[in-house]
C-alpha cells in the first residue's frame, strides 16, 4: 500500500533526515514508528503527504509516485490520508461540527452527506455535545478527539497520527489510543509516531525504530526500544 | 458544484467577517483612512481643477480696434480667428457698445463723462474678445493678429492695440502655473495614493499572516487552492465594501462642513453641492478601490501561505 523506496531527505542546511530508508506499509496495518527527537520521524510522515519532496528516492501510495502527482491530484491523494497532529491543529474561528465539516467540503462532498456523516463521526468520538462549541472552549483531549474526527470523517484509506498524545494526561491518551486502535479494527491503516512507552507495549503492534534518519529495527509485534 | 462551492465560501466569508470582529475592526479602519485619503485626493483635483478652469476663463486677450475701422472688416478678421484651432470663441463688441460699457463703468465720475460729451465723436474702437483653448496658445494667437491677415480690404492696419502685450509676463506666468499644478498635483496624489494602498495591503497581509498555521492544514486536508483563497477574497471584498460605504457617508458632513469655505475662497465651487452632484461617480470609485484593494490585497497575501 505505502512503499518508501531508498529515499534520503537531506535539508538546504545539509542536515540528513532521512538516509536511504526503504520501508513498506500493508493495508490494515497499525505501525507504531518510534525514536528521539531528530530521528527523522515527522520527515517520513512530510514525505508521505507530499509535503516534502525527497532528495533521493520515491514514495509510492499504491502504484503512484506521490511526488510525480500535480497538485489537483495532491489534493485529492490527501483525502485519503486523515492527519491528526500533536498541536491538534483545528480552525479556531470554526465549530467542531464546521472543523469537521470543512474537510468533507473540501472533498467536494454534498450538504446531505455533511448533515448526515459529521453527527456520526462526533458521536464516535463522544463529542456529540461539543458540536457547537468553538476550539478554545475544548480541552486538550476533546480537541484531539475533534482531530481525530476530522480525520476519519472523509473515511481515509489511512490515518496519520504525528505525536497525537504528546500534550495529553494520561487518562486523555487512553482515550486517543482506543479510538486509534478502533479505527484501525474497522479496516483503516494507522501510522503513529509517538515517545509514549506505555502505548507501544500495550498496543502489541508492528513497531519501526529510528535513529539518525535511519531504521534500525522493524518488529512485527515489537516494544518500546531505543 | 460551483454554485455550492461559490455558496460555502461565500457564508464561510461573511463568518469570518463576523467572527473575527476585532480584526475586521482594524482593517476596516485603515482601509477607511485609505479611502479617505483617495477621496480627499479626488475632492483636491476637483477643487485645483475648477480653479485652474476659471483662472484659465478669466484669462484672454482683447483687440481694439482704431474707431474709424469698417465693422465688416473686423468681421472678417473675426471670422478668420474663429477658423483658427487654438481659438475657443471670439466675442465681438461694436464700439457703440464699448461707449456704452465704458460710461457704465464710470458712471460715478462725474469728470471723464463730461470730457466724453466735450468729444464730438465716439472715441472707442470696437473690440474682440478672444478666448484660447490653452493659455499657452496666446502667443500664436498674438503672432496671427501682427500678420498680414488681418489687414483691412484697402491693406492698412486697422488694429490700434491688442492687450496681450501688457499682459504678456503676467500670462506667461499663470501658464506656467497652471502646469506646475497640473503636474504637481498629479505626482502628490499617485505618491498618496500608493502610500495608503501599501499601507491597506499590509494590514490584510498581516491578518492573513495570523491565520497561516490554519491555511497549511486547509491544504493538508486536500482542499483546492480556490477553495482555501475563497473566504480570504470574500473577507477582503466585504472591508473594501464595508470602508468605502462608512466613507461615503463621512464625506457629507465634511463636504458640508468645508463646502462653505470652499465656495469663498476657491471661485464659487462648493464641494457638498459638487459631491451631490458627482456621487455616481465618487460612489463608483470609492467602493471600486475598496473592493479591488481588499480582494486582491487578500488574495496575494494567501497566496504566499499556499506553498504546502
Amino acid at each position: 500500500m505505502i512503499f518508501f523506496d531508498r529515499v534520503s531527505k537531506v535539508y538546504p542546511d545539509s542536515s540528513v533526515a532521512l538516509e536511504n530508508v526503504t520501508l513498506s506499509i500493508e493495508p490494515k496495518e497499525f505501525v507504531s514508528i518510534v525514536g528521539q527527537s531528530g530521528a527523522g520521524k515527522t520527515t517520513l510522515l512530510k514525505l508521505l503527504l507530499a509535503e516534502e519532496t525527497p532528495t533521493d528516492g520515491q514514495v509510492f501510495y499504491e502504484s503512484t509516485d506521490v511526488h510525480a502527482l500535480n497538485k489537483s491530484e495532491i489534493n485529492d491523494y490527501r483525502r485519503k490520508i486523515g492527519m491528526v497532529f500533536q498541536d491538534f491543529r483545528l480552525i479556531s474561528d470554526k465549530t467542531v461540527y464546521e472543523n469537521i465539516a470543512f474537510t468533507m467540503e473540501a472533498a467536494g462532498r454534498s450538504d446531505e452527506e455533511i448533515e448526515q456523516d459529521v453527527p456520526h463521526v462526533l458521536d464516535l468520538v463522544d463529542l456529540s455535545s461539543k458540536a457547537w462549541s468553538f476550539p478554545r472552549e475544548l480541552s486538550g483531549g476533546e480537541k484531539q478527539r475533534v482531530a481525530i474526527a476530522r480525520a476519519l470523517v472523509n473515511q481515509p484509506d489511512i490515518i496519520v497520527a504525528d505525536e497525537p498524545t504528546g500534550n495529553l494526561d494520561p487518562v486523555n491518551t487512553f482515550d486517543i489510543v482506543q479510538i486509534l486502535k478502533k479505527i484501525n479494527d474497522f479496516g483503516t491503516t494507522v501510522i503513529l509516531t509517538t515517545h509514549n512507552k506505555g502505548i507501544i507495549d500495550s498496543l502489541g503492534k508492528r513497531v519501526i525504530v529510528m535513529e539518525q534518519g535511519k531504521i534500525i529495527r522493524d518488529d512485527k509485534k515489537g516494544k518500546y526500544f531505543i | 458544484m460551483f454554485w455550492t462551492n461559490a455558496k460555502r465560501i461565500s457564508r464561510t466569508g461573511f463568518m469570518n467577517f463576523w467572527r473575527n470582529g476585532t480584526v475586521s475592526l482594524a482593517s476596516v479602519l485603515i482601509m477607511i483612512v485609505t479611502l479617505l485619503v483617495i477621496g480627499f485626493i479626488l475632492f483636491s483635483s476637483a477643487v485645483l481643477n475648477t480653479s485652474l478652469a476659471q483662472l484659465k476663463d478669466k484669462v484672454d486677450i482683447t483687440v481694439t480696434f482704431i474707431p474709424s475701422a469698417n465693422e465688416s472688416d473686423i468681421f472678417n478678421i473675426q471670422h478668420s480667428l474663429q477658423g483658427l484651432p487654438e481659438v475657443a470663441a471670439v466675442t465681438y463688441t461694436s464700439s457703440a457698445d464699448a461707449l456704452t460699457a465704458f460710461e457704465a463703468r464710470h458712471q460715478d465720475d462725474q469728470s471723464i463723462l463730461t470730457a466724453l460729451n466735450e468729444l464730438s465723436d465716439n472715441p472707442l474702437g470696437a473690440e474682440l474678445d478672444i478666448k484660447a483653448v490653452d493659455p499657452s496658445q496666446y502667443q500664436d494667437i498674438a503672432n496671427f493678429l501682427q500678420g498680414t491677415n488681418v489687414l483691412s480690404s484697402t491693406g492698412v492696419t486697422i488694429i490700434d492695440h491688442v492687450n496681450y502685450y501688457q499682459n504678456q509676463d503676467a500670462i506667461n506666468k499663470l501658464t506656467t502655473i497652471i502646469h506646475a499644478a497640473n503636474k504637481l498635483g498629479f505626482g502628490i496624489a499617485l505618491a498618496f495614493i500608493l502610500l495608503s494602498i501599501i499601507i491597506a495591503f499590509n494590514t490584510l497581509r498581516l491578518t492573513i499572516y495570523m491565520s497561516r498555521e490554519e491555511i497549511s492544514v486547509m491544504r493538508l486536508v486536500g482542499a483546492s487552492t480556490a477553495y482555501i483563497q475563497g473566504p480570504f477574497v470574500v473577507v477582503g471584498i466585504i472591508y473594501g465594501l464595508v470602508a468605502s460605504l462608512t466613507t461615503l457617508v463621512i464625506f457629507l458632513p465634511i463636504t458640508y462642513w468645508i463646502g462653505k469655505v470652499t465656495t469663498d475662497f476657491f471661485i464659487g465651487l462648493n464641494l457638498f453641492t459638487y459631491y451631490l452632484h458627482n456621487f455616481p461617480e465618487v460612489f463608483l470609485i470609492l467602493v471600486g478601490s475598496g473592493v479591488v484593494i481588499g480582494a486582491f490585497s487578500s488574495f496575494l497575501a494567501v497566496r504566499r501561505y499556499l506553498r504546502v
